[in-house]
């Protein structure tokens, strides 16, 4: 029964091992509200290691110390019914315990629910779809899908991101460990979340709320880029897409196929008559370094067999199969690839 | 033995069926209202529903043992992690611990039937009609994904993936139509329950005097009126809702999504205790028996066990900490679920303080009770964790959880039912079950059980959350589950041993006799299997142990109350 327990805390302890790596390890906060739940949950698992160590402890020496030996004589043991001081000691203590993880639960709600929104936090819309995230950044005019990127936000000087949070279908939960706690993302109702990475870098994490048959790929990618980083990627996204009236002919070609088939019901291409909302906007697909919400490395050839069938890559998908033969699917794939 | 014989009249046993022409065994059984017999089909459906369940699981562990599995298709593994959460919670947990219920009330009361015996024929053969009517779902709903699929909304089946829009077919409806027959078969038990309890008590047996089995089954049937009934409303809307145009849990047309999960919690958080309740009447009963000590602070626990009752019904919403309630809202559900701590710590004391001074006999009965009290006190305390609800933030439908609400319903309550068909078999069938085997199906699942739920608890740590069919290797989460999926072919091993015990221990076990176990209660006075109608004469009882007091006239508890 220990194992458990030991196992638990050579979680934070061990690094080195796969398991502290692990991208997604609730023990390795890179955000405030992760690092607030971190710091409680040390508590509490300290308090409970302390109660497990002393009930399974007198438990176990109970059981070792009072076994019916075979020299013992026939005669029931002294019956005792009880005692209220006892019952009285047993019930107070645990109260006490009670109160006290209660009022350090109680700080961290607030400290993470009630503090004031900074002015300078940046807002963030986020949508979720059966099975992708779609993000619009509505004060600066950018709309993108399944990889968010934030900036790194100084303690010195703290630029915040808060998401506020809906759903297009059924009810989703977002979820990146390391820098904060899930929150569900659910239709016909607003909720909001913030977190403050204080290290640029790429925090993983997937949907937490069972949507649907591709629940288990519903991946999620956010992107912690320094402040010029992120200022040079909102400027970019906020081109509109690649002109390809010039050069390239087999995206010229591309985008002509794009725009006469059932491409454009679902995807949006800013300034070309793609402007469907159903799947995630493509204006700058080519920038990103997923497709699939995370599932598949975005390269040519995936991209390719994506158009192709998506029920292959990810079964269940609901973007259909398009049915295009070999050269459109050549240059739809040349079309896109461009868009950077 | 011989002491028991100085109840008056109770070794004459009435023989209902003496001068009647014979009936067919099936048609003697169909139409039974004796609580024994109805107590036994309640027993056997579940175990029946055990199996498929674990096969469900065992698929399911197949699946996830490595990366990028490719053995079942994702819509396959939705299918089987819903009907694992339905079988498993309605009708493997509700209807064995009914059927023990059914079995023993009557007998520990000193009465002769359930207070209903018509009403509880009923309330049987509906719930088992329901776990039929579920499984049906394989041939009969053309759901999601064709002809014959059966429900994939999850057990908890949150709104609004199970509108029409997200859930087309009949899957769904097979899923919502089986809770609702569940839940009115429940309600049926639960009103005998409480009706026996309250009307047909024998002469002496005051409330205070009752065993605490009893006193736990009246708590829990009270919770089965509070908490079904909302679960079997919803189950009302969203038929409304699918088929004739209402908008409760319909989000498109301004319905909440949150409104299911209310009505959903209050009901699936109690129920965690209408399950727990009657395990701990187990342990309560068989705990003192196998220390040879009188139950330490009766009138603790009966208040603790009214107390948890009570409390219960104010938790619900900590299953919704992530859904974005206020501050002030999550705060309240953070007290109310930290306080059920106490009289559940309460319980635990009081049993550490039976075996405390006693002489333990390590049964087979006796050590599934003290895998129960080291993994309840495990699986209380990672509830104790998950009442905060910042982590819960970060834990709430992950692994961790997962391997939580196992370690309740497999290390407590499925522990405590264990040691349950072992203390009372018995009695039910006049033979013991082997020791040998007892030991080996012990050994085996507490192997299979921690190797299990001890490392699922970490890949919920690392942020795998539950119900996804595949994950990427890249995660870290592969040798955690591989191991997981060990520990589970452990525990299907030791279910079979359990079950062959079962099987072969009704031919060859040996006799027990009256009272095998040197016990105290009622149940014990009467032949194994006990006669039609249990008793000749109804008993007088003058103490919580009325056994106890025959066989020790010098010293009778009688004195002491």
């Amino acid at each position: 029964m220990d194992i458990f327990r030991l196992a638990l805390l050579t979680v934070p302890l061990c690094n080195g091992t796969a398991i502290a790596q692990s991208s997604t390890n609730i023990f390795a906060p890179a955000a405030t509200p992760a690092n607030s739940i971190f710091e409680l949950s040390m508590l509490v698992l300290g308090v409970t290691l302390a109660i497990f160590l002393i009930v399974a402890g007198l438990l176990l020496y109970a059981i070792i110390r009072y076994r019916h030996k075979p020299e013992d004589s026939d005669q029931e043991p002294a019956q005792i019914y009880g005692s209220n001081q006892i019952e009285v000691s047993w019930t107070v203590i645990p109260i006490l315990i009670v109160v006290m993880l209660f009022l350090s639960t109680t700080r961290v709600i607030l400290g993470t629910q009630a503090i004031p929104k900074p002015g300078n936090a940046l807002d963030v819309t986020v949508i979720g779809h059966q099975f992708w995230w779609e993000y619009r950044y509505p004060k600066l005019g950018v709309i993108t899908a399944n990889e968010l990127h934030i900036p790194v936000s100084d303690p010195a000087n703290p630029v915040p991101t808060y998401l506020t949070m809906s759903s297009a279908d059924v009810a989703h939960s977002f979820w990146v460990p390391r820098l904060a706690g899930k929150t569900d993302v659910i239709p016909n109702r607003v909720n909001t979340m913030w977190m403050d990475p204080s290290q640029p870098g790429l925090y993983l994490g997937q949907c937490a709320q069972y949507c649907g048959t591709q629940h288990a790929k519903m991946l999620l990618r956010v992107y912690a880029d320094s402040p010029a980083q992120f200022d040079a990627w909102i400027s970019q996204q906020k081109k509109p897409a690649v002109d390809q009236s010039t050069g390239n002919t087999a995206a010229s070609e591309g985008q002509t196929v794009f725009m006469q088939n059932a491409c454009i019901n679902c995807h949006a291409i800013s300034g070309t008559a793609a402007t469907g909302r159903f799947g995630p906007d493509l204006t700058h697909l080519a920038s990103r370094d997923t497709i699939a919400s995370g599932a598949i490395p975005n390269t040519a050839e995936n991209l390719r067999a994506w158009i192709d069938n998506p029920n292959t890559m990810k079964p269940g998908s609901l973007m259909p199969p398009m049915h295009l033969n070999s050269h459109d699917l050549d240059v739809i794939t040349a079309y896109l690839t461009q868009l950077r | 033995m011989s002491a028991t014989t100085q109840l008056p009249g109770i070794n004459e046993t009435l023989s209902a069926h003496e001068g009647r022409p014979p009936i067919s065994i099936v048609y003697e059984w169909l139409t039974t209202v004796d609580h024994k017999k109805i107590g036994l089909m309640y027993i056997g459906f579940a175990l029946i529903f055990l199996v498929v369940g674990g096969i469900e699981a065992i698929l399911m562990r197949i699946q996830l043992a490595v990366p990028n599995n490719h053995f079942v298709a994702p819509q396959v593994f939705n299918q089987l992690f819903t009907m694992h959460g339905t079988t498993m919670i309605f009708f493997v947990a509700m209807p064995v611990l009914f059927g023990w219920g059914n079995y023993l009330v009557p007998l520990m009361i000193g009465a002769r039937d359930m207070a209903f015996p018509r009403l509880n024929a009923f309330s049987f053969w509906v719930s088992a009609f329901a776990g039929f009517l579920l499984y049906f779902s394989y041939f009969g709903a053309s759901g999601l994904y064709g002809a014959g699929s059966a429900p994939d909304v999850g057990w908890f089946a949150y709104a609004p993936l199970t509108s029409r829009v997200f859930s087309p077919g009949h899957s769904t409806d097979y899923w919502t139509l089986s809770i609702f027959l569940s839940g009115v078969g429940s309600i049926g038990t639960a009103v005998n329950f409480v009706s026996t309890i309250i009307c047909m008590r024998c002469k002496g047996m005051k409330m205070s005097r009752m065993p605490l089995l009893v006193w736990l089954y009246l708590v829990t049937s009270a919770m089965v009126f509070v908490t079904i009934s909302p679960l079997t409303a919803a189950q009302i809307m969203l038929t409304l809702d699918r088929y004739l145009g209402s908008h409760f849990f319909d989000t498109q047309a301004g319905g909440s999504a949150v409104l299911w999960m209310h009505f959903f919690w209050i009901f699936g958080h109690p129920e965690v205790y209408i399950l727990i309740l009657p395990s701990f009447a187990f342990i309560n009963e068989i705990v003192p028996v196998f220390s040879r000590k009188a139950m330490f602070g009766y009138p603790a626990m009966v208040a603790a066990s009214v107390g948890i009752g009570f409390i219960s019904l104010s938790v619900w919403a900590h299953h919704m900490f992530t859904v974005g309630m206020t501050a002030a809202a999550n705060t309240f559900f953070v007290f109310a679920t930290m306080v059920i701590s106490v009289p559940t710590g309460i319980k635990i004391f009081n049993w550490l303080a039976t075996i405390w001074g006693g002489k333990v006999i390590f049964a087979t009965p006796m050590i599934f009770c003290i895998g129960f009290l080291f993994q309840f006190l495990i699986a209380g305390l990672t509830g104790i964790m998950l009442s905060a609800a910042p982590f819960t933030w970060q834990l709430g439908n992950s692994y961790f959880v997962v391997a939580h609400f196992h370690y309740v319903i497999v290390g407590g309550i499925l522990f405590a039912l264990f040691a349950a068909f072992y203390y009372w078999y018995p009695k039910v069938t006049g033979k013991m079950m082997s020791e040998t085997l007892g030991k080996w199906h012990f050994w085996l699942f507490v192997i299979g059980f921690h190797l299990t739920f001890d490392f699922m608890h970490i890949p919920g740590l690392l942020g795998m959350p539950r119900r996804i069919y595949t994950y990427e290797a890249s995660r870290g989460w592969g040798t955690l589950n591989l191991i997981v999926s060990i520990g589970a072919i452990f525990q299907a091993a030791a279910t079979l041993v359990f079950v062959y015990n079962l099987i072969r221990s009704y031919y060859k076990g040996k006799d027990a006799g009256h009272d095998p176990w040197d016990a105290w209660t009622l149940e014990w006075s009467t032949t194994s299997p006990p006669p039609h109608y249990n008793f000749a004469t109804l008993p007088t009882v003058y103490s919580r142990r009325p056994l106890w007091d025959i066989k020790h006239p010098d010293d009778p508890d009688s004195d002491f109350e």
